[in-house]
């Protein structure tokens, strides 16, 4: 066997300077084209539509990274790891260089992320403009701290023939109408089946626009802790009887998907929810059937939560990507979100989310994916009619805080285990300042 | 003796580095220098840093300024940590009181001769084995509150008419994580205590026996003073790792329903690494420092008096 000295391998290597050998990259001083190739690390959740994973995955992002010439490394994890991923990564300076990010969630790092702004308003000039909810979450009142993705809107799923059959033919507009709907229906064993757990989507889309809807609000427009009035009070001592007459108790324990799989497996008549439910329904019609033998798509609706004395209120699942400064992959990265809302390529995605997901900006509401199903064109304007944590005050680091301990929630689910109302607001009220101060 | 001493003599000098090592006292400091290192960088650095990150108010991506001990002040005015202190000693009491129990019961029938042992000493080690996570997820399934299969076999019997919510009940839910912990638990207390066991001379148990002793009082006279130190050394190791325990909380309840299940280590991860405050994440799990190294220290103290009677 001959011996390879280094000198041999070097001077062997000019043959194959065309290509980018060992000789030529000496002596351009320059990696080859190959080595040059950036990687951009998309860190996102569990899509709750998995055909759009497996659009991005084996379609999208080869063309993407033919494209723009980099290497594209696609990483998906259960919604809730997110918050702790981009911790560590930021912590430990290394990590994922772009990240999907929840609601408000970004005002946490605000410190740690590129400005995004050269992508994000020239993103929303030309998709006729960022809805408002959009830009508490995403901007810091200064910049954009991380890029709008999308929206999934929280809207009631029912079972149109259970309803009626407990007399609501349209779905009830009060609270005080779905209690009562809620009780005969949970008398026939068929509850309203709601989380009230620690979880990022189902829980606070609930429990935020419930204290709103009945004039109750973490902070006052200064930012000044005002969770602990009569409103507020009212709103819990609504919800314990609500809880006891009406719903699948079981819901304490809840994460974002348990109401998927009751639902589906007809053990509740309705649930806030984006619309997945009514996706799977849809993507597998014979496997989910009703108790009379149809087809469970043809028997679901979606409606928006009812009004309080306050009004009606949303909070839908806000989704954007945050860049970490730490990127070594910056320009890649942001060439990567330019190429992914390019309009062309973000419309193949919405297309395949069937109206899970709303685009955080008005022009799309006019796409023909809202007029193909009447039942998900209640989530064509979740984007109008959201609200934001930390109402009445600013959308900062301080409400995305609260979010994250699970204050507002836990304030009910305190209750509807046994604790008395005034108690749970006041223990709300407790925490809330630790927050704010 | 002449001869040794010109033979002496006569040999080279070592190299300085030989004889070094010819010294038993830079010998040991060379072997235990590997050891050092490790401890050093992933147990000292690590602690000496979260003491540091604790009295300042770091939050993720912002370095912090030192507060003194703001953030000890702040959690022991926390409802939710004190839930969090009483679930731990709670859930660390029970678990091993059971789990010692259990184990002791298992591995003295394990010590029997019966047919099919080796099989049956491999097959209990099982919960021991899976890994934690992937056993917990099949426990939380039988747990779920709508598709549980407990409450489905005990409906099936006649033995219930409507759900129970093990999961949505903070008192049931506590109960479901220390049923949990005892399951894992268990074979690790058996396993042990049968190595300890089989080193007790069977002759003590014959010679008992002759005498007239009864069974319980051969247990008690003979078994359990042998096996004692063993006993202490297995509580020891079990009460640090359930004081300090995640993976099952994390994965059964995250330390719901609204926080009633949580422990130092689960409430110290929401803290710290879900909501970024990483300064008073730090202070929730360096609280429970003092008190664990109060139990080491009684517990060593004790096992050396029970090896030195």
């Amino acid at each position: 066997m001959t011996k390879v000295t280094r000198r041999r391998f070097v001077q062997g290597s000019t043959t194959l300077a065309a290509t980018g050998g060992m000789a030529s990259i000496l002596a351009t001083r320059t990696a080859p084209a190959y080595a040059q190739a950036s990687t951009v690390h998309w860190l996102r959740w569990n899509d709750f539509v998995p055909a759009s994973d497996q659009l991005l995955r084996r379609e999208m992002l080869p063309e993407g990274e033919k494209a723009l010439g980099i290497k594209i490394n696609f990483e998906t994890v259960n919604g809730n790891d997110l918050q702790p991923r981009i911790t560590a990564a930021i912590q430990s300076g290394s990590g994922p260089d772009l990240i999907m990010l929840f609601n408000n969630h970004p005002q946490l790092y605000g410190a740690s992320l590129v400005d995004l702004s050269d992508i994000a308003d020239q993103q929303g000039q030309t998709e006729g403009g960022y809805y408002p909810l959009v830009k508490s979450n995403s901007n810091d009142g200064s910049k954009w701290i991380s890029m709008p993705w999308t929206i999934v809107g929280g809207m009631i799923a029912y079972r149109k023939s259970w309803f009626e059959e407990v007399g609501a033919n349209t779905f009830p507009d009060t609270w005080e109408k779905y209690h009562e709907v809620g009780k005969k229906l949970k008398a026939k064993g068929r509850p309203i089946g709601q989380t009230l757990g620690h979880t990022f989507g189902d829980a606070p889309t609930f429990t935020y626009p419930f204290l709103w809807s009945w004039g109750g609000k973490e902070v006052d427009s200064s930012g000044k802790v005002a969770i602990n009035t009569k409103e507020s009070v009212e709103s819990v001592k609504f919800m314990t009887a609500f809880w006891k007459d009406a719903h699948d108790e079981g819901g304490l324990a809840w994460d974002d998907t348990n109401n998927n799989r009751a639902f589906l497996s007809q053990t509740i008549a309705a649930t806030l929810n984006g619309a997945s439910i009514y996706i799977e329904s849809l993507r597998n019609p014979d496997k989910y059937t009703t108790e009379k033998g149809a087809q469970l798509k043809t028997d679901i609706q979606h409606a928006a939560l009812p009004k309080g004395p306050a009004g009606q209120f949303s909070m839908h699942t806000y989704f954007s990507h945050a860049l970490p400064s730490y990127s070594k992959n910056q320009k890649a990265a942001k060439e990567f979100l330019k190429w992914v809302h390019s309009k062309p390529v973000y419309e193949k995605w919405f297309v395949s989310q069937k109206g899970f997901a709303t685009p955080p900006a008005s022009e799309w509401e006019k796409h023909k994916v809202w007029d193909e199903d009447p039942v998900m064109l209640p989530y064509k304007v979740a984007g109008r009619l959201g609200r934001t944590p930390g109402y009445e005050g600013p959308a900062n680091a301080k409400a995305a805080e609260a979010l994250s301990k699970y204050i507002i929630t836990d304030m009910y689910a305190k209750a509807v285990q046994g604790m008395p109302p005034e108690e749970a607001v006041k223990w709300a009220e407790g925490e809330l300042k630790k927050v704010y101060g | 003796m002449a001869v040794e001493a010109i033979s002496t003599f006569n040999t080279p000098p070592q190299p300085r580095r030989h004889r070094v090592l010819e010294d038993e006292r830079w010998l040991a400091f060379l072997l235990l220098v590997p050891t050092v290192v490790l401890l050093g960088l992933f147990i000292a650095y690590p602690f000496v840093r979260g003491i540091l990150l604790s009295v300042t108010n770091s939050r993720v991506g912002v370095a912090g300024d030192f507060v003194g001990f703001a953030n000890y002040y702040k959690i022991w005015n926390d409802s939710i940590f004190r839930t969090a202190v009483y679930n731990t000693f709670l859930y660390t009491a029970v678990t091993t009181v059971f789990k010692l129990g259990l184990g002791l019961w298992l591995a003295l029938l394990l010590n029997r001769n019966f047919r099919g042992k080796a099989f049956t000493r491999a097959f209990v080690l099982l919960p021991f084995i899976i890994p934690t996570v992937l056993s917990t997820f099949a426990w939380r399934w039988m747990f779920d509150p709508t598709f549980s299969v407990i409450n489905w076999t005990l409906y099936h019997l006649g033995l219930i008419t409507g759900r129970i919510n093990w999961l949505g009940d903070p008192d049931l839910a506590m109960i479901s994580i220390i049923v949990v912990n005892i399951w894992r638990g268990v074979p690790f207390f058996a396993i042990s205590l049968l190595a300890g066991l089989q080193t007790i001379s069977p002759e003590l148990n014959e010679a008992a026996a002759i005498d007239g002793a009864k069974p319980w009082q051969r247990f008690w006279h003979i078994t359990w003073p042998l096996l004692l130190p063993v006993t202490m050394v297995v509580v020891l190791f079990s009460v640090i790792q359930t004081l300090a325990d995640f993976q099952i909380v994390y994965v059964m309840t995250g330390g719901g329903p609204a926080n009633a299940t949580h422990l130092f280590a689960t409430y110290a991860y929401q803290i710290g690494v879900g909501t970024g405050l990483l300064s008073e994440g730090a202070a929730i799990s360096l609280a429970m420092f003092p008190v664990l190294l109060l139990i080491v220290v009684i517990q060593l103290l004790y096992i050396r008096r029970v090896e030195t009677r």
